[in-house]
């Protein structure tokens, strides 16, 4: 299992370094159009083909690749901050504000994830700037993803107010926030760090829900998700395979980042 | 028992409330909120924009708003939708059941592969079948479920099929690893010393073991369910309630989003506390 993970943190190495150099690959710029190859098939000049406007399947790969891989990770630091204001400060005070912050995590866990993207995200502005688009997209994600690891932060912090070496340090005079930053944070970073890698991919996927359909990143910019939008038009699986490129991209990260985290991690 | 049902219907109730004014909220405070798709047509006049923003004046105050339409629900009156120009509860009863069916036969079939694999992986413990069935839940779970209902288009493959394949590998996972954990247990260890069946290990020993969590994460799989019906309706064309939210939220059509909201966030309430109770009733002696 040790070397299945390896491999999998490797894998998203090669994925991230890839996307992040990518201009290197293709020389066509994401938004270029050329209206003499339009739905062109894989050549030399353009090795994924183009798209029904002319622009290099490869170029925009590249691009949306890095677009999603940035800023999932983004997103998933704003709900782990949030998370950690939501779950874990609430959990630590106990009391009401533990009651108070239960109630509230259980009654944001109640309403389906995705509908209540669909509602955020379809009442931005029409008129916002494509860059706009990407980030407000994972800003969304990033502001309502935050319940599942509250909950998790929740009860871990509630664990940790009645640990020995709390109670002696608390004994000692130390103010709350000291020992929330000095004691509570340090013991809590590896459950943060775990479901802020859990995260990610769940954030990769959930934009790539949206913008299939049609309330994810703008065109002109391309994103993992906004690009399986093409396979609306691909009428069968043999004569187009490679439009099935960005699929198998999205599937590699996904999957590599869900086997790069373990379970003990999940779970500790 | 009778007082447990109360108040988890009391509560139920109040998280459906709830929900209902955070979605509202949520809409509310989007910074688009009153911005209308007509307001861009360049052939109105000053003065039929201002009349369109007003129409969106009476829900400025998200609180007074709420309240309303709360009260007019509660007289029966779900309003109208403003894009569609038909009543909304005539709406949510005509697709109500469409979502009901294809969601239902999704949750059956996912749940029939789930718990037929946990068998299987009971029976026959060979890591050849496990590889399998682990690559083929890890693979569906790496998929958005808007691309498995674009492939099922393409593979001219019925909407349920999709949300049971998305459905499926979160509740194989589940089951699986509570199986696994119940192998584990001293009681299963010391029953299969004593020369029990398999058969009548996994009946008799392991079953009522998991079957607390099991019932829990049928209320859950619901949620999954409903939630996986936004894109699959939308894409596959499946006139359900699933497809409404997501004209609703398109059109931004606050009167239609709002009941949505909050008759999605009924059934997935309901459905949790209905497990609950349940498995609350099978912990109570006889």
């Amino acid at each position: 299992m040790k070397r299945v993970r390896q491999a999998a943190s490797v894998l998203v190495c090669t994925l991230v370094l890839i996307s992040v150099v990518g201009g290197i690959l293709s020389h066509f710029d994401y938004s270029q159009q050329d209206r003499e190859q339009v739905n062109c098939a894989p050549s030399r000049a353009h090795w994924l083909g183009t798209d029904d406007l002319g622009r290099d399947r490869l170029a925009r790969l590249l691009h949306g690749a890095r677009v999603s891989i940035l800023l999932a990770p983004a997103a998933a630091a704003i709900s782990m901050l949030l998370a950690f204001a939501i779950g874990a400060v609430p959990g630590f005070a106990g009391g009401l504000a533990e009651r108070a912050a239960k109630t509230v995590i259980d009654l944001a866990l109640s309403v389906p994830w995705l509908f209540l993207l669909l509602i955020a995200r379809a009442m931005l502005p029409l008129n916002t700037s494509p860059a706009a688009s990407a980030m407000i997209t994972f800003l969304v994600l990033g502001l309502l993803g935050w319940a599942a690891p509250a909950r998790i932060l929740l009860a871990r912090a509630r664990g940790l107010r009645q640990a020995g070496f709390i109670t002696l340090a608390r004994s000692m005079g130390a103010p709350p926030a000291r020992l929330l930053c000095r004691h509570v944070l340090p013991n809590l970073r590896p459950v943060v760090a775990a479901q802020f890698w859990i995260s990610v991919p769940i954030f990769i996927l959930s934009e790539a829900n949206l913008s299939i359909l049609g309330l994810g990143v703008a065109e002109p910019l391309p994103s993992l998700g906004s690009l399986l939008r093409e396979l609306e038009s691909v009428l069968s699986l043999r004569a187009d395979l490679w439009r099935f490129v960005p699929l198998v991209v999205l599937v590699l990260m996904v999957s590599s980042l869900q086997v790069a985290v373990s379970r003990q991690e999940v779970y500790s | 028992m009778l007082s447990s049902i109360l108040r988890r219907l009391l509560l139920a109730v109040c998280t459906i409330v709830a929900g209902g004014f955070f979605s509202a909220a949520l809409v509310r405070c989007a910074p688009g909120f009153g911005t209308d798709e007509r307001q861009l047509d360049p052939r109105l006049s000053n003065d039929s924009i201002r009349a369109i923003q007003g129409l969106h004046a009476e829900d400025r105050n998200i609180v007074r708003s709420y309240l309303t339409s709360l009260g007019r629900t509660l007289r029966g009156d779900l309003g109208v939708s403003r894009t569609l120009n038909r009543p909304v509860r005539q709406l949510l009863h005509d697709r109500a059941a469409v979502t009901a069916t294809v969601a239902g036969k999704g949750l059956a079939l996912a749940w029939s592969a789930a718990v037929g694999m946990a068998f299987a992986a009971w029976f026959w413990h060979t890591p050849a079948l496990r590889l399998s069935v682990t690559l083929f839940s890890g693979a569906l779970l790496c998929l958005p479920a808007g691309v498995l209902a674009l492939l099922a288009i393409l593979l001219d493959l019925p909407a349920y099929l999709v949300i049971a394949l998305i459905v499926y590998p979160k509740v194989h996972r589940y089951l699986s690893g509570l199986v696994e954990a119940a192998c584990k247990m001293p009681h299963i260890i010391t029953a299969r010393a004593t020369g029990a069946t398999e058969t009548r290990i996994f009946l008799r020993h392991v079953l009522p073991v998991i079957r607390r969590e099991v019932l829990a994460l049928a209320g859950v799989s619901i949620g999954i369910a409903l939630s996986a019906a936004i894109p699959v309706e939308a894409l596959c064309g499946v006139a359900g309630i699933g497809q409404l939210a997501w004209q609703s939220a398109l059109a931004r059509d606050l009167p239609l989003l709002t009941n949505v909201a909050m008759l999605v966030i009924a059934c997935v309430v309901l459905a949790n506390s209905g497990a609950d109770l349940l498995s609350e009733e099978r912990r109570q002696p006889a």
